[in-house]
C-alpha cells in the first residue's frame, strides 16, 4: 500500500519534470524560429491583431473601472489626512507599478491565453499540425513562433493602455465627482512618478508576464491530449497556471525592484 | 509495377508506444508506380506506419528507407526536403480551418516556391479540377461535406506533384457515392501522375478493388502479403478471417480479461 503510494508519487514527480523539460525544449525551438519571422512580418501582424487588438476592449473597460475604484478608495483614505491632493500619485503609482501589469496579465491570460491554447490544441486534435509537418512546413516556426512574439509584444502595450485608461478613470472620479483639484491631480503625478523606478519597472514586469503567459498558453496547446477533453483541460490549465505564475512572479519581481 | 527496386524499404521495424508494442519485426517493400494497401484491424498501427514513413516518428529498432534514404536518421532539412516529395491524405482531411479551399491548396505551393500569383492560381485550379471541386474554391472548410473535404485534402496532397501519396483511411465514414468517387480518383491520379500510392485502410472491398499489392498486418507483424487472388488462397487462418470479416477466429472477439466467473464474483473496483 505504502509502496504503491510512493510509486505513484514518484510517477507524478517524473511526469512533472518531463513536462517542464518538454516546455523548455519547445521554448528553445520557438526562440530558434524567431529570426525566420523577419522575412514574414505578416504572420506576426495577424497574431498581434488576434491576441492584442481583440483584447483591447476588455483591457480598456477593466482599466477604466480599476482606475475609478482606486480613486474612490484612495480619496476616502487620503481625505482623513488632508492629503487628497496626492490622489493622482496614488492612482498612477498603483497602476503603473502593480495593477497595470498584473491585472492586464491576468485578463490577457483569460482572454488571449485561453484562446491560444484552444486554437493550437484544436489544430493538433484535427491533425492540422501533423498535416503541416507532412507538407514540410514546420508548425513551430509557422504557427507557434509568431503567436509567441505577438504575445510578448502585445502584453506591455496592453498593460500600458490599461494604466493610461486607469489614470483617466481616476481623474473622472477624483476630479469630476469628488472635487480634487485637477491641477494638483496631474502635477502631483508628474512630480512623483519616476520614469525608471516606476514606469520602466512596470514595463519590465509586463514583458516577463507576457513571455510567461504566452509560453504557458502555447505549450499547453501544443502538449495537450488530442481529444476534446484534452483541449478543455489544457485551456483550464493555461488560465490557472499562468494566473498563478503571474502572481508569484509579481511578488519576486516586486521584491527585486522595490524591496530594498 | 514498373521497377523492381523498392521505393520504400522497411526492415525489421520495431516500434513501441510506452509499454505497448506496436511493431515487432515488420519487413515491407513498396514498389514505385503501384498502389499498395496496408490493411489490418483497428489498432494495429497502420497510421503509425505512415507516420514512420513520413519521419514523424522514429522506430525503436530497424530501418525505414524512402527513396534510398533512411528517414529516421535524416537531419531536419533533409527530412523536410524528402517530405516535399510525399503527399498525405489524413483521415479527416486536416484542412487548415482559417483558409478557404483555394488557399488551402495554394498553401504548400506558396510555402515552397516563389511562383507568381497567376501561376499559383492556374496550378490550384488544375488540382481542384482534377478532384472535381473547382467550383468550391471559395468555400471554407466548415462548409464542406466530409467527402468534399477529403477531396480538397487530396488536391492539397498532390499540389507539389509528389512522388509518393499516402492515404490514411480514405474511405472511412463516406457515403457510397463519395466512396466511389474517391476510389476512382485514387486510381486515376496514381496513373495520371505516375504516383506511388500507399493506402492504409480496413475497408476491404474498396481497397482491394484498386490495390496492386496488399499487406495484412496484425499483432505487430506482416501476416500475409500478395495480390487479392493470392490472399484469398492464403493458408493463414487470420488472413481469411480478416478478408471475410468473421467476428471470431484467430483474432478473438474478447479483449483479454480475467475469467468471467471470477470477475463477476469480485465485488469491488471497476
Amino acid at each position: 500500500m505504502f509502496f504503491d503510494w510512493l510509486q505513484q508519487l514518484g510517477h507524478r514527480g517524473l511526469d512533472i519534470f518531463e513536462r517542464i523539460g518538454r516546455a523548455h525544449l519547445l521554448f528553445f525551438a520557438i526562440l530558434a524560429g524567431q529570426p525566420g519571422l523577419l522575412s514574414r512580418p505578416r504572420l506576426v501582424i495577424a497574431q498581434l491583431y488576434s491576441v492584442g487588438v481583440l483584447s483591447l476592449l476588455i483591457i480598456v473597460m477593466s482599466g477604466l473601472f480599476v482606475g475609478m475604484v482606486l480613486a474612490l478608495q484612495g480619496y476616502n483614505t487620503l481625505v482623513k489626512f488632508g492629503a487628497e491632493e496626492s490622489l493622482g500619485t496614488v492612482v498612477a503609482l498603483s497602476l503603473v507599478r502593480e495593477l497595470g501589469p498584473v491585472v492586464a496579465a491576468l485578463l490577457f491570460a483569460g482572454r488571449a491565453g485561453s484562446a491560444l491554447t484552444a486554437e493550437i490544441g484544436l489544430m493538433k486534435t484535427t491533425e492540422q499540425l501533423s498535416a503541416m509537418e507532412m507538407m514540410a512546413v514546420d508548425p513551430i516556426r509557422r504557427i507557434l513562433a509568431p503567436r509567441f512574439l505577438a504575445g510578448f509584444i502585445a502584453m506591455p502595450l496592453l498593460a500600458s493602455i490599461f494604466s493610461a485608461v486607469g489614470v483617466f478613470g481616476g481623474y473622472f472620479v477624483g476630479v469630476g465627482q469628488l472635487g480634487v483639484d485637477a491641477g494638483s491631480y496631474w502635477s502631483q503625478m508628474q512630480a512623483n512618478v519616476d520614469i525608471y523606478d516606476d514606469i520602466v519597472n512596470g514595463v519590465i514586469k509586463s514583458l516577463v508576464f507576457g513571455l510567461v503567459v504566452t509560453w504557458i498558453a502555447i505549450f499547453e496547446g501544443h502538449d495537450c491530449t488530442p481529444t476534446s477533453e484534452g483541449v478543455s483541460r489544457a485551456t483550464t490549465r493555461t488560465v490557472v497556471h499562468s494566473s498563478l505564475a503571474v502572481l508569484a512572479l509579481d511578488f519576486i519581481l516586486t521584491a527585486l525592484m522595490f524591496g530594498d | 509495377m514498373t521497377d523492381t527496386t523498392p521505393l520504400i524499404r522497411i526492415r525489421d521495424l520495431h516500434f513501441r508506444r510506452g509499454e505497448r508494442v506496436i511493431f515487432n519485426g515488420v519487413d515491407l517493400d513498396i514498389f514505385p508506380g503501384g498502389i499498395t494497401a496496408i490493411m489490418g484491424p483497428s489498432g494495429t498501427g497502420k497510421t503509425t506506419l505512415l507516420q514512420l514513413i513520413g519521419g514523424q516518428l522514429k522506430p525503436t529498432r530497424g530501418t525505414v528507407e524512402v527513396d534510398g534514404q533512411p528517414v529516421h536518421e535524416l537531419r531536419r532539412s533533409a527530412l523536410y526536403a524528402l517530405r516535399r516529395k510525399m503527399g498525405m491524405l489524413f483521415q479527416n482531411g486536416a484542412l487548415l480551418t482559417d483558409m478557404n479551399v483555394f488557399e488551402n491548396i495554394a498553401y504548400p505551393i506558396r510555402e515552397h516556391t516563389e511562383l507568381p500569383e497567376s501561376m499559383i492560381r492556374t496550378l490550384v485550379l488544375m488540382k481542384l479540377e482534377a478532384v472535381g471541386l473547382r467550383g468550391a474554391r471559395a468555400l471554407m472548410p466548415n462548409q464542406l461535406s466530409c467527402g468534399m473535404a477529403r477531396r480538397v485534402a487530396l488536391a492539397r496532397g498532390i499540389a507539389l506533384d509528389p512522388m509518393i501519396m499516402m492515404y490514411d483511411e480514405p474511405f472511412t465514414g463516406q457515403d457510397p457515392i463519395s466512396m466511389g468517387v474517391l476510389v476512382r480518383l485514387i486510381r486515376s491520379l496514381n496513373e495520371a501522375m505516375g504516383l506511388t500510392s500507399i493506402i492504409v485502410s480496413h475497408d476491404i472491398a474498396e481497397t482491394c478493388e484498386i490495390a496492386d499489392m496488399i499487406y495484412l498486418l496484425a499483432e505487430g507483424r506482416v501476416v500475409a502479403k500478395g495480390s487479392l487472388p493470392e490472399l484469398q488462397q492464403h493458408e493463414s487462418a487470420w488472413a481469411r478471417q480478416f478478408l471475410n470479416g468473421e467476428p471470431d477466429g484467430p483474432v478473438p472477439f474478447h479483449y483479454p480479461a480475467a475469467d468471467l466467473a471470477e470477475d463477476l464474483l469480485t465485488m469491488t473496483g471497476t
